[in-house]
């Protein structure tokens, strides 16, 4: 168990800025958030999976949303609290412990704001070990969890909790329109588990791995080393391109930022192009000329991650903007979702790209997301 | 022929500049209405030059005074903010991520009032004109009349902004109020700290344009005058008493585009060593490199498209503490000529300790001779650590790097720099900010509301840029030098048609002589 820092919450937010693949939302206000609160007086301890008893509650909490809208459309700061609360008057039981719903973007902190409000411990862990757009994405689901009861709340005050759905993607379409009405943002208690259940399914140890990303990349700030190599030694992934973003085109459909970018390569990179489609959060880069898409470089559910060339700082899908320098990487994601269930909900065909296949980059062992 | 000026902490630069040849170049203290600080270098530079003002077709200034107001946290008027968006925001505030000592300068007020627009244009909850009337009463009372104004989802929809600025209007006759959509872009925090930061300087920037056009029209200069705004193009002097704040980093832009056109080389660091503070900026294939992400100015983040520049408070004004050793960031400013020892005053400042060490000679050195040379290493020391560290952090790679030293403050800097490569001192280098200004570029911007179901994105993008251009060729720009440096698109969801904002911005080299 340890009790987490002014410190810890922002190496969290740099490490969970890069695991958001470009979505989850910009960890900078969830730290702020989260600053201000232990500035106050607020606490929150983290636990390890180990610590949790088999038959504890454990609800899975995390904001929905798009990102452009979380960085005009400023949280009240009770909304966590409301949605656990409520969970917690539906069933008429105290839930026992708080765990991450994504550890990718502003849903890292999220569930530590939650822990600090409620005054209940945060288990190390996460239902994606990085950042994705729909709720059905979870090791928790795919495990075959149950996805009810669920509650959301909004700033406005609005609570309201689902008793029945006949599955997660059924809660991922309700939800998701819920959302709309309230806004483009809500705070949610995703399910109740038991911890058993939450040992099974969930991606280990995510929180540290965030932590650890953060330490590394300001660490190498620090002593002036590359901060792509530092975040590749600590997730086990590999840079797959550098370039100029040239193009970027988005929309907001169904609650969702979408968009594809094209960049133009710089150095060793020079000639080649990378076209990223994203909703939320990168879903496939592609290797092509300036118009063409051809070969699948990275897709989901690998994770792909796009740093400023100059400063290794995350760039965020609505950060995108002509004109600036990346690097990209790829990072394998949890084995949790490269089996053949896993990817019917996570893989490339999920996300309407059926002309791309999987195939899992390479694992490190003993390095990245377990 | 052309006259760049610049408006430093410390010294008011001028050059006049015959295509791409400095005829002359003049300098003087900047004095504390500014504009007898310009007339004295203007007078200086026609005398020198021989030139006839009527022959001059264009005047280009730049000035760090905003800049440094904010940074030294001194003639900041104090600032209420209103930001409409109830219940929405209040988990984080305005001015939440400032530094203490900024915000206890503009007062930190604040008040949270209901309205503010969702992504969708519906609103978040019914705007309550009573709640700002009220606030504004309450601003009024406390004597404050200068105001931020920010509301959720005001780059979509501005009416919200625009309503509470009539009613603050009412209720503080005169009231300098500061709309956040017409300075920032989406990002309710950082588009409402520029606001913040535009407010409390409003009282500033009325009083400094002023002087500008009294010391212009004094000399009979009557050409048209242009002053430099922080992406290197001019705006005119009307705009930037309502918008001071962009021209944050103008000074920075003019320095490190002068410090390119007088060493020509194209990648190097640029050190510009003011009298107040100094910028460290970095030179990408001959511009300067972009910062991406937000950028903090005096601590503060915002979301201006600006040059990446790592300001600190070291400039040939900074006081030099000896009791524990400390450089800055107090600066004497345009007071060195009466306030620093080698001039006659009381204030033992960094030129005081080049002075003392042999490394300039200004002023009266007899008045450093009594330094104690243990005193004079220890804070040369300090002061080149400073700018080695400002340096090193600007840096994206370890290993030595070039560096070219401009400023006025520059007689501060030794022969040699720990991570220096080679260290270039070009000719006229104490005045690159104001060549650089003179050099600025015209932009021309496009914002405009585009319906993607009546014309395809491509064609309304080009259509967009080819309007940006004319703009800018209108400016009188030299068409090869015409460039896109900005394109954004904001979907506006909750009009029909696929409609979005289109913004687009083009720059060019201004065509004179």
């Amino acid at each position: 168990m340890w009790n987490i820092t002014v410190d810890d919450v922002e190496s969290i937010a740099i490490g969970a800025g890069i695991l958001g693949t470009g979505g989850g939302g910009n960890p900078y206000l969830g730290e702020i958030w989260m600053k201000s609160m232990l500035k106050q007086g607020y606490s929150v301890n983290v636990i390890d999976l180990n610590e949790l008893h088999d038959d504890a509650l454990v609800t899975d909490v995390g904001g929905m949303g798009a990102p452009t809208v979380g960085i005009e459309k400023l949280p009240h700061g009770l909304e966590p609290r409301w949605a656990v609360e409520a969970l917690e008057g539906f069933i008429g039981k105290s839930i026992d412990a708080i765990i991450c719903a994504e550890i990718g973007g502003s849903n890292s902190i999220v569930p530590l704001i939650a822990g600090a409000l409620t005054n209940k411990p945060v288990v190390d862990g996460d239902a994606m070990g990085r950042a994705f757009p729909e709720m059905q994405m979870s090791t928790h689901f795919i495990d075959g969890a149950s996805c009810v009861p669920t509650a959301m709340a909004d700033e406005k005050g609005n609570q309201i909790v689902f008793s029945h759905l006949t599955d997660s993607f059924a809660l991922e379409k309700f939800a998701r329109d819920l959302c709309i009405l309230m806004g483009c943002r809500a705070e949610m208690a995703v399910s109740v588990m038991s911890g058993k259940q939450v040992k099974r399914s969930a991606v280990p140890r995510t929180m540290t791995l965030a932590k650890r990303v953060g330490d590394a990349v300001r660490r190498s700030r620090r002593t002036k080393e590359p901060v792509v190599d530092a975040v590749l030694d600590v997730t086990g992934g590999r840079e797959i391109f550098a370039g100029k973003l040239i193009d970027v085109q988005r929309r907001t459909t169904g609650g969702f930022a979408r968009g594809d970018l094209v960049a133009e390569g710089i150095g060793e990179y020079a000639g080649d192009w990378m076209h990223i489609a994203f909703q939320n959060e990168n879903l496939v880069a592609w290797r092509g000329d300036r118009h063409e898409r051809r070969e699948v470089v990275v897709c989901v559910p690998d994770l792909i991650c796009l740093l400023e060339t100059e400063t290794g700082e995350p760039i965020t899908t609505e950060q995108l903007r002509y004109g600036l320098r990346v690097t990209m990487l790829g990072i394998p994601c949890t084995d949790k979702f490269r089996t053949e269930k896993a990817l019917k909900v996570v893989g490339p065909s999920a996300f309407g790209y059926h002309d791309v296949t999987y195939n899992p980059m390479p694992k490190v062992p003993g390095q990245g997301i377990e | 022929m052309r006259i760049g000026i610049d408006v430093g902490g410390t010294n008011t630069d001028a050059v006049l500049m015959d295509g791409r040849t400095v005829v002359g170049w003049a300098k003087s203290p900047t004095t504390r209405d500014v504009s007898s600080g310009i007339t004295n270098v203007l007078k200086d530079l026609l005398n020198k030059t021989g030139a006839d003002p009527k022959t001059v077709s264009a005047v280009m200034l730049g000035t760090t005074h905003f800049t440094n107001a904010v940074v030294e946290r001194k003639s900041l008027s104090k600032t209420a903010v209103i930001r409409i968006g109830l219940p929405a925001t209040s988990a984080l505030p305005p001015y939440v991520d400032w530094p203490d000592d900024l915000r206890d300068a503009i007062g930190g007020t604040y008040y949270l009032v209901h309205g503010g627009y969702e992504f969708d244009g519906r609103p978040i909850s019914a705007l309550s004109e009573q709640e700002i009337r009220e606030s504004a009463g309450k601003i009024r009372d406390m004597g404050i009349d200068c105001v931020a104004i920010s509301s959720v989802f005001s780059p979509v929809n501005p009416d919200q902004e625009q309503r509470a600025a009539e009613i603050v209007m009412e209720e503080i006759p005169g009231a300098k109020v500061s709309l956040s959509h017409e300075i920032g872009r989406i990002g309710l925090l950082e588009r409402e700290n520029a606001a913040i930061m535009n407010a409390c300087l409003s009282h500033l920037a009325v009083r400094i344009v002023q002087s500008f056009r009294n010391a212009l029209a004094g000399l009979g200069i009557t050409a048209p005058f242009f002053i430099s705004q922080n992406d290197g193009t001019l705006m005119s002097a009307d705009f930037v008493e309502k918008y001071p704040v962009l021209t944050f980093a103008s000074g920075p832009t003019n320095s490190m585009r002068g410090a390119a056109f007088l060493s020509g080389l194209k990648d190097a660091v640029v050190v510009d060593i003011g009298g107040t503070t100094s910028d460290v900026g970095v030179l990408a294939q001959g511009f300067p490199r972009e910062a991406s992400v937000a950028v903090r100015i005096g601590g503060v983040r915002t979301n201006f498209r600006m040059p990446d520049v790592l300001s600190f408070g070291l400039g040939g004004g900074s006081h030099v503490k000896t009791d524990p050793l400390q450089v800055g960031p107090q600066s004497v400013g345009y007071e060195i000529t009466t306030r620093a020892l080698i001039f006659g005053g009381s204030d033992l400042t960094t030129s005081d300790i080049a002075v003392a060490a042999g490394m300039a000679d200004i002023g009266d050195k007899s008045k450093v001779a009594h330094l104690d040379k243990e005193l004079v290493q220890s804070a040369l020391h300090r002061m080149w650590e400073m700018v080695e560290i400002s340096i090193d952090r600007m840096k994206t790679a370890p290993g030595a790097v070039p560096v070219i030293l401009v400023g006025g403050g520059i007689i501060l800097i030794g022969d040699s720099l720990n991570g220096v490569s080679e260290l270039h001192r070009p000719e006229h280098a104490s005045v690159a900010n104001a060549i650089g200004a003179a050099i600025a570029q015209v932009g021309g911007e496009v914002d405009r509301v585009f319906s993607l179901d009546a014309v395809p994105r491509d064609k309304a993008l080009e259509q967009a840029k080819n309007e940006a251009t004319q703009r800018v060729l209108k400016e009188g720009a030299i068409p090869d030098s015409v460039e896109i440096v900005d394109v954004e698109e904001i979907p506006l969801s909750y009009l029909p048609g696929n409609a979005t904002r289109i913004r687009v911005k083009a720059v060019g080299s201004l065509a004179v002589d």
